[in-house]
């Protein structure tokens, strides 16, 4: 029993029996909608979470690659004529292309230098994507033409929430079997010391760059996902906020905890949503959950709750 | 053979010489100490040696290869590997994982195949773990395999880090200051260690202020002070010698030295 | 020549409180290690506090100096309830605590405030006055020697005064400042303050020109810092040196390449530096010991 409870991939296993059966709870499609949501930023969170959990590096601009995989599915077939599945692909390979030139340089650099730096990315990101509107239809964004499955659009709130927590699923899978490999190892030890890693013969620019592309890929697919749930997307989608917001859906969940990715999309999704009566308040309640999280709470939810419960039981 | 031979190797940082024209060449499988007091230079030297450190002039030859200014990691992957003096353990990391990551030269899976979990890399993991338990095992720490790195004693640390640095099989490792901070105990199991070693076949070079530790172990003794050599020989040689005396030993360090 | 010292003029003006904004900066990260991103509130609450006082009826002067008191109390307020109770916490985490307190200041000003943009009256009339072809406005050369007093005042304050000594003795060693007697929780608290006070008069005295609205700060923040790192982060004469740099390079790029990607010259501003020169123009480096 330990041993199943062990193998990496008993959570993504537990996670998916739970949302298999959370639909029976749902009283309208408004739930699926707000689920899928969920399962779309979780997606984002867990990529991110390699970065900044797993190889402890920091990108406050990750949003930049949400916004080319949402930007791919609607440039690419409203004015290129590509179908929607390959632009999700393609705007995948982009958001990868992105990550590999940028990040050589910038993973060079370290602690707030490389904050700041990714930071400024993003909003570069954010300023080309408000900026030529020819493309992206400036600050007011551009509707986002339907998923075509053999020829029949997706739709209903229903169908997109188990495309999103396969979506999510699939990435949760890919995220623990890198944890418990050599890479995953690697990437750790370059977290707590990188020169002892590199004496050991890690590669750590290598791996740094890998796990940062591998991120901006979960970024970009989690982007698309969005865009073509949503149906219209801003620039908002790859901005400051959202760079932000995902940051604090990782530490709050738990860095370097895939399903404390999960736990801090659902509450940064929802609690929004719960207090659509103080809307006015959302940026708010957002500063002070970021501060709160990272001054009480930086070990996250899922590790605190996880080490209560081995302290329990020992 | 000579495994290891440093040729003029000079740096400074700023205005300080930190190292001026040190020459010293290391035969296989020998025990080759670097003493001398603090801020002559010893760590800055391994640092050179392993990579960290780029030379303002002079170089580095590994078996033969000159290696100067290459990165640790190319030089872990011709053999060479080394400890810290100030302990760079993965803390957050279990005892056991610590020293899987020493296999790392070893393993062979790529990203895709560690993203996907192929059956390779379920083999490798396997194998990592076995060699990791034995490397815990020859420093006596197989029983602390599972515990978090931190909730270690400082001579476990110490220990851990050594099984560390012999998980990736180099040919050559560099010990910073081993037994710093390690009572008699500890050092004593750290001395064992260092001889078993030898015994494999390893070539040491050891960075040590335990005077006892260092004459009972060592082939042979490099000394220097103030970033310059001031002595080389056998432990013998050294301990007898005049300037070394004046300059590190002292009268009292000197007898120290012979009592042990 | 007119349109070049047209660009130049404007380009030193909005400078000038890219130079402000970047020696609050400096001075918190001297003192403290922390990047703090909620600078740019600062000069937002300045503005926009002064406006909205004088909409209630007090006198503008009187406003003003109000707007700079209750800020102050913010950044007190906020080195007291987010920075001090995250001791140990990495410069990232740091970083992502300030971030979080702008974000907080920024939706506060919408609800308290609103989301229009408002402006001041400059102080001597909106008349241009014209130097060698190009229209300078006189509330731009306010701005201007609202900087050059505030560097001076602070340069004496640092220099001449025991509290500006312990607050250097800080920023060099925090351990060794609190060995000998210097309390170092109310210094640092202390360079907040400061640079409230300063972002705050940057924010009214540029207002007459900008205008300002709640969400001002965030941009002004990014430029700020980008000032900082151009000049060398830690670095008091960088900061202003960064300062006047970046407003000309944007004023430049604006008016000679494209006005639509103005803001994204700090962006550049800082990957370069960051790339090219992670020091700045005036920085000290920094050798790390393994």
């Amino acid at each position: 029993m330990r041993a199943l409870t062990e193998h990496r991939l008993a959570g993504v296993l537990a996670m998916a029996a739970i949302i298999a059966v959370l639909p029976l709870f749902f009283p309208s499609a408004y739930y699926y909608r707000v689920a899928a949501l969920v399962f779309v930023f979780a997606l984002a969170a867990v990529g991110l979470n390699l970065l900044m959990g797993l190889a402890g590096q920091v990108s406050l601009g990750h949003a930049g690659f949400m916004g080319i995989g949402a930007y791919a599915v609607a440039i690419g077939p409203t004015h290129l004529g590509v179908p929607s599945w390959l632009s999700f692909v393609i705007g995948a390979a982009l958001a990868a292309l992105t990550a590999f030139v940028v990040g050589r340089p910038i993973l060079r650099l370290k602690g707030h230098y490389l904050a700041v730096a990714t930071l400024g990315f993003g909003l570069l990101l954010a300023i080309v994507f408000t900026n030529e509107a020819r493309w992206t239809g400036g600050p007011d964004g551009m509707s986002v033409p339907r998923l075509l499955v053999f020829g029949l659009p997706v739709r209903g709130a229903d169908t997109w929430y188990w495309i999103t927590a396969a979506g999510f699923l699939i990435g949760a899978a890919l995220a623990n079997n890198l944890i418990d490999s050599p890479t995953g190892r690697a990437l750790a030890a370059i977290h707590d010391s990188e020169v002892a890693a590199r004496v050991l013969g890690v590669d750590a620019a290598r791996k740094k760059l890998a796990v940062f592309v591998i991120s901006a890929v979960y970024a970009s697919a989690a982007g698309s996902l969005f865009a073509l749930l949503n149906g219209h997307i801003t620039p908002d989608v790859s901005g400051f906020l959202r760079s932000i917001e995902l940051v604090a859906m990782v530490v709050l969940g738990g860095m370097g905890s895939v399903a404390g990715s999960l736990v801090g999309a659902a509450l940064l999704v929802v609690l929004p949503q719960t207090l659509t009566a103080l809307h006015d308040y959302e940026h708010m309640v957002l500063g002070l959950v970021v501060m709160a999280v990272m001054i009480f709470l930086r070990a996250g939810i899922v590790p605190t709750l996880a080490g209560a419960l081995a302290a329990r039981r020992a | 053979m000579t495994l290891l031979r440093t040729e003029h190797l000079s740096i400074a940082f700023g205005g300080v010489r930190a190292l001026d024209d040190v020459s010293l060449e290391v035969a296989a499988g020998v025990v080759f100490s670097i003493i001398g007091p603090n801020g002559a230079g010893k760590t800055t030297l391994f640092n050179l040696i392993s990579g960290l450190y780029a030379p303002n002039a002079g170089g580095v030859r590994l078996a033969g290869e000159d290696v100067t200014g290459l990165a640790p990691e190319a030089l872990a992957r011709r053999g060479l590997s080394r400890t810290f003096q100030n302990l760079q353990i993965f803390f957050r990391m279990t005892a056991l994982d610590n020293v899987m990551v020493g296999r790392h030269r070893h393993e062979t899976t790529g990203i895709c195949a560690d993203l996907f979990h192929l059956p390779a890399v379920a083999r490798q993991n396997r194998a990592t773990r076995a060699a990791a338990m034995e490397a815990l095992e020859r420093v006596g720490l197989a029983a602390a395999a599972g515990r978090r790195a931190a909730s270690l004693s400082y001579g476990g640390l110490k220990r851990l880090e050594m099984a560390r640095a012999l998980a990736s099989e180099p040919k050559l490792v560099l010990l910073d200051e081993p037994a710093a901070g390690c009572n008699a105990v500890e050092t004593a199991e750290i001395e064992a260690i260092i001889r078993g070693l030898t015994r494999e076949g390893l070539t040491v070079v050891l960075v040590e202020h335990d005077m006892r530790l260092v004459m009972n172990v060592s082939d042979r003794i490099h000394v220097l002070a103030n970033g310059r050599t001031l002595a080389e020989g056998t432990a013998a040689e050294v301990r007898a010698n005049a300037a070394v005396i004046e300059a590190y030993l002292g009268l009292g360090g000197a007898q120290e030295a012979v009592a042990g | 020549m007119s349109e070049f010292l047209q660009f130049a003029f404007s380009g030193l003006t909005v400078g000038a409180v890219y130079a402000l904004v970047a020696l609050g900066f400096t001075l918190i990260y001297n003192a403290s290690d922390v990047i703090n991103f909620a600078q740019g509130e600062f000069v937002m609450l300045g503005g926009m506090t002064t406006v909205f006082l004088a909409l209630a009826g007090v006198p503008l002067p009187a406003a003003a100096c109000l707007a700079i008191v209750l800020t102050v109390i913010v950044g007190l307020a906020l080195y007291r309830f987010a920075i001090a109770p995250a001791q140990g916490a990495g410069a990232v985490a740091l970083i992502i605590i300030t971030i979080g307190a702008s974000i907080f200041l920024r939706g506060a000003a919408q609800v308290v405030f609103d989301k229009r943009f408002h402006s001041l009256p400059p102080w001597f009339g909106s008349e241009p006055l014209r130097v060698a072809g190009a229209a300078i406005l006189p509330q731009s050369l306010v701005v201007l020697a609202g900087a050059v007093v505030v560097v001076v005042l602070l340069w004496a304050f640092i220099e001449r005064t025991l509290v500006g000594k312990a607050i250097v003795a800080t920023a060099a060693n925090a351990l060794a400042a609190r060995l000998v007697g210097i309390d170092t929780g109310r210094v640092v608290g202390l360079s907040f303050a400061i640079s409230a006070a300063i972002g705050a008069l940057a924010g009214i005295l540029i207002t007459p020109i900008t205008l300002t609205s709640y969400d001002v700060g965030t941009l002004l923040a990014l430029k700020g810092f980008a000032a900082a790192m151009l000049g060398g982060i830690g670095s008091a004469v960088g900061a202003v040196a960064g300062g006047l740099l970046l407003g000309l390079l944007e004023a430049f790029a604006a008016g000679y390449l494209s006005s639509q990607y103005k803001d994204a010259v700090a962006f550049l501003v800082i990957l370069l530096v960051l790339f090219a020169m992670p020091r700045g123009l005036f920085g000290r480096a920094s050798i790390e010991r393994v």
